[in-house]
């Protein structure tokens, strides 16, 4: 005890998981074994032991994963483990934390299964960059399977239902046994050159992983990937993952599931034929409609600039002028007319005026002509005595007795005699 | 022996979807719409006809002993291996 750490518990424990996790070899490794003191627990982890004849291990395999498990753990069962190795820093156990279980025998084949898998996980088979995608309307489909048996007959069940238009090529192969591999690549080689096809369908019915384990081979796996004409893999029931699944551009569960996904469906397509042809004709009804209004638009325009409506403008102009030039003279007409009229009033009534101006000056003239007629004078009793030439006497200096003369009386006369003169005395 | 009629089936849904979208938009002169109309309707009849009468049609690849390839109408399980 010189000058060395004193560690806690807590910093013990704590280092001893970094180390353990530290390890590489510990990330994902296989460990052999027997089942022993299984305890599945109510939060759904599972926790036992994994021991051989000379050691054991504590083990625990979460809910998440157990999940996965195809049987069911038991006491004295030989397994085949998956996992990880770490420790429990409260405890300070060490554990495996299982990803993944197989029983014993089935295990042999899980291992190679999960190695091959990585081993072409890692050589970029499975890359999705190198998927190619499916013929939306394929034309010839090739079927490698084996003729006999319910995949086929469901395959073309399906394929004669949905899309009948396509033509279908039964390229056969051996599909479980140790021939089955070599059978399926060269089904699958003869697929590729000669049935003209535009996409493959690999597959076969549900089995036990043994049956299927002719789908895991290394040489089909390559020959699909290499394969020129897309792939669809449809290898026994939903559960079951081969590798061929992996490769493959596309995976169905099944083989009818293969069906459905390849081709579209009839039926959908008609719906969207009649759907099309519906638009087309109330696009062309809408057009036909928005040309007809616009042949209208055009057509009232142009009516509005007809010749015969130009002429009738113009018409319309003229009679328009010439009512004004009517009225206007009209006016004028009325106007010279008042003012004739006015001045034929005024001509008139001066007239009257000066017609009745004379008159009365006639009248006035009359009367003084009147006053001044002899007659009046007579009437009043004055007499006119004139001499026998006629000449009127107005002085008595005239006269010598004797001399004749007349005198006129108001009413009639007398021829007389003068008989004495009386001269008027000058003074 | 692929047919010239399926080898236009998704060319004719193309087309006619080409010419649905361009008579939508609605700006074609009117002749050219007729036309394009007419076509359409044509398709349509054509795609109907293919997908009512369509019959699957099932051979099966044989390679007899010397190599040869052939393809033989399938008759459903008979053709094992």
């Amino acid at each position: 005890m010189t000058g060395s750490r004193i560690y806690s518990v807590t910093q013990l424990n704590q280092d001893i998981k970094n180390l353990l996790e530290s390890n590489p070899s510990f990330h994902n490794l296989f460990v052999r074994g027997e089942i022993s003191n299984y305890k599945p627990h109510p939060s759904g982890h599972h926790y036992m032991t994994i021991k051989d004849e000379g050691a054991a291990i504590s083990a625990v395999l979460f809910r998440s994963e157990a999940a996965r498990l195809r049987f069911r753990p038991q006491n004295g069962m030989k397994v085949i483990a998956r996992g990880r190795i770490s420790s429990f820093p409260k405890s300070g156990q060490i554990q495996l934390y299982l990803a993944d279980m197989m029983p014993e025998g089935a295990g042999a084949l899980h291992v190679r299964f999960e190695q091959l898998k990585e081993k072409l996980y890692q050589e970029g088979l499975f890359a999705s960059g190198h998927k190619r995608p499916l013929p939306e309307f394929p034309q010839r489909i090739a079927l490698v399977t084996s003729p006999g048996g319910a995949a086929v007959q469901d395959m073309l069940r399906i394929l004669a239902r949905r899309w009948p238009l396509a033509q279908i090529v039964l390229c056969p192969a051996l599909v479980q046994g140790a021939a089955a591999p070599e059978s399926l690549i060269h089904a699958l080689k003869l697929a590729e050159r000669h049935s003209g096809a535009d996409l493959i369908l690999l597959g076969r019915g549900g089995g036990s992983a043994e049956d299927l384990w002719a789908f895991n081979d290394e040489n089909l796996a390559r020959a699909i990937y290499a394969s020129r004409i897309p792939v669809v893999s449809a290898v026994g029931h939903e559960p079951d993952v081969t590798i061929s699944d992996f490769v493959a551009d596309l995976r169905a569960p099944t083989p009818s599931g293969a069906a459905e996904l390849a081709v579209p469906d009839g039926a959908d397509l008609l719906d969207a034929v009649e759907q099309m042809r519906r638009c087309l004709r109330m696009a062309q009804q809408r057009r036909c409609r928005q040309a007809e209004m616009h042949v209208q638009t055009l057509r009232q325009r142009l009516s509005a600039r007809t010749p015969a409506r130009y002429l009738a403008a113009q018409e319309h102009a003229v009679q328009g002028l010439h009512d004004r030039l009517q009225r206007a003279l009209q006016r004028e007409l009325e106007e010279k007319a008042a003012a004739a009229e006015s001045l034929q009033q005024r001509m008139s009534s001066g007239m009257q005026h000066a017609i009745e101006r004379r008159y009365a000056r006639f009248i006035r003239c009359e009367a003084a002509l009147d006053a001044l007629s002899p007659l009046r004078v007579l009437s009043r009793g004055y007499a006119v005595a004139s001499d026998p030439q006629g000449k009127v006497v107005t002085d008595a200096a005239a006269l010598v007795s004797g001399d004749p003369i007349r005198i006129r009386f108001s009413r009639g006369s007398a021829d007389c005699k003068v008989q004495t003169v009386y001269k008027m005395r000058e003074t | 022996m692929a047919g010239k009629k399926k080898q236009t089936f998704e060319q004719a849904m193309m087309r006619l979807e080409e010419i649905v979208k361009t008579l939508e938009q609605g700006e074609v002169p009117l002749e050219e719409s007729m036309a394009l109309f007419e076509e359409g309707t044509r398709l349509s009849a054509a795609l109907y006809t293919m997908l009512k009468t369509a019959e699957q049609k099932v051979t099966v690849l044989d390679e007899s002993t010397d190599g040869q390839i052939v393809e033989k109408p399938f008759e459903g399980g008979e053709n094992a291996i």
